[in-house]
């Protein structure tokens, strides 16, 4: 038996086969919509992966790190050390700002990483190329996506630091790629002044007689010094040991030393509920009306090919064509269309769209397996409106006029 | 002919949907979650591992002289100039004197008048020794009156007590005499030791309290860097080992030095170490005190063991360890770490042993379950 849709399309396969590649690059900007949502919340994510930790301490009554500023003293860390359960304890800091090389600048986030091993917590998890910073001062470890290679170097405030290894896919969660530099560093760069304002700071100081007064010569130098120096850091990070359960730790935690503790799904919550609820919503916009945008030009396509035979269809229907026959190669038109366009969607989305594009994009299989099916259900329920139009055509049609 | 048309186009057809397919399963398959990861791998080979320090510090001097008055004065002249070289004992210069000139001078006829009254008390005593020598020869011959001897006798033990006295007030007025020249002379800044003028706190005529510099003097011999090391990474430390030094200024230029001394006192608030570094030669061209300088301090090499990057080590659960691949299979190894060295490479003590394939680069986090494929390079990192 022959197939009619086969030799309908062999017909003039060429047309067809443009149109599925049109309507795939259609399919490839709505899968590749769902996948910068997916890279959004798998940035949030990692972000909390890559910290490697069991909780988060922040200061009492903040979202932070993250999602709010949050400050601590960098000594806080020595108290929830000797709490029971508590198996690592790590302070961290984070700054998003411009690092600049040479005339070009990037925006990332500064990650001040305490002193320890590669295992600390916080540390970047894993390299693509380079070492772990071994000095404690003056050393990075930057994302791949900032374009800084391996014996760059990078200034950050007034400071120079080498580039000594590379990282991929440490990203903040609103997706800058991350520096990783030396804690007391961080520090510095968090809260270091340019030099103007220093100067003008000291100047300020000077002028106060409270400060500078005559009879207690080093009474000044000693407030000067007092003004420049940071105690504070962002975040402490702790894991648990194994056996404890991160929710008693952290009760414990809140209850005696009155700071604000986040386990991992509380952080997942605020990262993904709250700090990229709107952006999220955005995309999510723009996916729906994407996605109704291609069912309409789906149908639209579908409904222009079977008019374009509207006279052959006739002529079918002539010589005695059953209803099904045509209904079928209409169908099975529409989903040959799609599969077609579905490829092509696929490929365009994970070959060009998603390398170029700045923000991650990740593409799950699962979703593509959920975009055929609507694909194909768009095609099948698309060609509803074709059928109708060819089995109320009227078989006088292929002879007259 | 119709028939060939219908397998050219069937043809042409195929050779559009077989590549087409075909980039479609292997964008499905390459790309994406379900992609293998790309991991370079390096075998582990013993090597002696150079264990160093490093930490930052600042140039300080040794010996600071803080030179100013021991009382309140205003500064009269001052001849240094900072950065001028002075000798030991070298006049900087002075403080004002005030009244302290005319009351040297006061005293200095104070003196004379006492050194008069001497003379005077000299001569009344050797007059009434002769009168009394006269009269006890005159009595002794009964020609004059026991009376007039014991008055004569008297007179010359008064003229003897005024003559004593006279001499100590001669005494009292050299001494106050000296003090107020000893007091003069204190109002002179003076150099203690050979150095170079670091600070001019005050010019002529600025008036200072008691204790106040007024000129700063260091000694460029004693120059040494105050240094802070990481106590999480300070393992080692310890005096005499040899460093590296290289100042903010000059970052193209190392200098030598050694550890002078770890300081007994470690910063509680900092979380850092002290040590005190010197230069084995003090530069030629001084360096600033206050500049930051990086010191690199060597710790006595290691005999060979098994060394792995310090990027492969990785933490699974509560261990840390290393990916190993075994037979193309990715196992997680614990391993116990030993010495490291600043340019990343890490001993292994336990765990790992020569010739052993492990991960040292991933492009994403490594689970059991990771495809894995083996490159030179990972993809993006340029070479």
């Amino acid at each position: 038996m022959i197939s009619l849709a086969g030799r309908d399309i062999m017909h003039a396969w060429g047309k067809f086969v443009f149109t599925g590649v049109g309507l795939g690059l259609l399919i490839g900007v709505t899968l590749s919509m769902a996948g910068i949502y997916r890279g959004m919340v798998d940035d949030a994510k990692v972000l909390l992966d890559n910290s490697r930790a069991d909780l988060w301490v922040v200061q009492k009554d903040t979202l932070g790190p993250y999602a709010e500023p949050s400050s601590l003293y960098e000594d806080t860390w020595r108290s929830i050390r000797g709490m029971q359960g508590v198996a690592t304890v790590a302070n961290v800091t984070y700054l998003t700002m411009q690092v600049r090389k040479e005339a070009r600048d990037v925006r990332a986030m500064i990650v001040g990483i305490a002193p320890g091993k590669a295992t600390t917590p916080g540390w970047p998890p894993y390299l693509v190329a380079g070492r772990q910073i071994t000095r404690s001062h003056y050393e990075a470890v930057a994302d791949i996506a900032t374009g800084f290679n391996l014996g760059d170097h990078l200034t950050i405030r007034r400071n120079h630091y080498k580039v000594v290894g590379l990282t991929r896919r440490m990203v903040s969660s609103g997706g800058d790629p991350m520096v990783f530099i030396p804690l007391k560093d961080a520090q510095e760069a968090q809260f270091l002044k340019d030099n103007d304002a220093i100067w003008q700071s000291r100047r300020r100081t000077e002028a106060n007689p409270a400060f500078n007064r005559p009879g207690s010569p080093g009474l000044l130098d000693a407030v000067i010094t007092s003004q420049s120096s940071n105690p504070y850091v962002n975040a402490a990070l702790v894991r648990i040991e194994t056996g404890y359960s991160a929710e008693d730790v952290a009760e414990s935690i809140r209850r005696w030393k009155r700071l604000t503790v986040y386990t991992r799904s509380q952080m997942e919550q605020i990262l993904v509920g709250k700090l990229i609820a709107t952006s999220a919503k955005q995309i999510g916009m723009f996916l729906v009306i994407l996605s109704i945008v291609s069912a309409a030009i789906v149908a639209f396509i579908i409904y222009t090919l079977t008019l374009g035979k509207i006279r052959e269809i006739a002529v079918l229907k002539l010589i005695g064509t059953r209803n099904r026959t045509i209904a079928a190669m209409i169908v099975q038109q529409a989903i040959a269309l799609g599969v077609i366009g579905f490829v092509v969607g696929k490929i365009t989305a994970t070959l060009f769209m998603a390398p170029i594009f700045p923000k991650y994009v990740l593409l799950e299989p699962l979703d593509s397996v959920r975009g055929f099916a609507i694909v194909i259900l768009i095609c099948v329920l698309s060609s509803a409106i074709a059928i109708r139009a060819a089995l109320k055509v009227d078989p006088a049609e292929a002879i007259g006029g | 002919m119709k028939k060939l048309g219908l397998q050219s186009r069937t043809l042409a057809m195929l050779v559009v949907i077989i590549p087409l397919l075909a980039l479609f399963i292997y964008v499905g398959l390459r790309s994406g979650p379900l992609a293998p990861v790309a991991v370079t791998v390096v075998s582990v080979e013993s090597q002696p591992v150079t264990p160093a320090l490093f930490g930052i510090g600042t140039v300080e001097a040794r010996y600071t002289y803080k030179i100013g008055p021991t009382i309140a004065g205003r500064v009269k002249h001052l001849e240094v100039q900072v950065g001028e070289l002075v000798k030991a004992g070298q006049v900087l210069g002075e403080m004002d004197p005030v009244d302290l000139d005319d009351r040297v001078r006061s005293q200095e006829s104070a003196f004379r008048r006492a050194q008069a009254a001497l003379r005077e008390s000299i001569a009344r005593q050797a007059y009434a020794k002769s009168q009394a020598h006269r009269y006890e020869k005159l009595f002794a011959v009964r020609s004059t009156s026991e009376e007039t001897v014991t008055t004569k006798r008297q007179e010359l033990q008064i003229a003897e007590a005024a003559l004593s006295a006279a001499r100590e007030d001669v005494a009292r007025a050299q001494s106050d005499r000296e003090g107020l020249v000893v007091q003069r002379n204190n109002l002179r800044l003076i150099a203690p030791a050979d150095g170079v003028v670091a600070v001019r706190d005050a010019d002529p005529g600025t008036t200072v309290v008691a204790g106040q510099a007024v000129v700063e003097l260091i000694d460029p011999k004693s120059l040494w860097i105050n240094v802070r090391f990481d106590q999480i990474n300070a393992s080692g430390l310890a005096e005499g080992l040899s460093a590296h030094i290289t100042l903010r200024s000059r970052s193209d230029q190392v200098l030598q030095g050694k550890v002078f001394r770890v300081e007994p006192i470690a910063d509680a608030v900092t979380e850092e170490l002290l040590a005190k570094v010197v230069f084995d030669a003090v530069p030629q061209h001084l360096p600033p005190v206050g500049e930051l300088a990086e010191v690199t301090v060597d710790l006595s090499p290691l005999p060979a063991a098994p060394v792995i990057p310090n990027a492969a080590i990785q933490r699974e659960g509560g261990n840390v360890g290393v990916w190993q691949i075994l037979d193309g299979d990715l196992r997680f190894s614990p391993v116990k770490l030993g010495a490291s060295d600043l340019d990343g490479h890490v001993q292994i003590r336990e765990g790992l042993k020569d010739g052993d394939k492990v991960v040292s680069y991933s492009e994403k986090a490594l689970t059991l379950h990771s495809r894995i494929h083996v490159v030179d390079i990972i993809p993006g990192v340029s070479p």
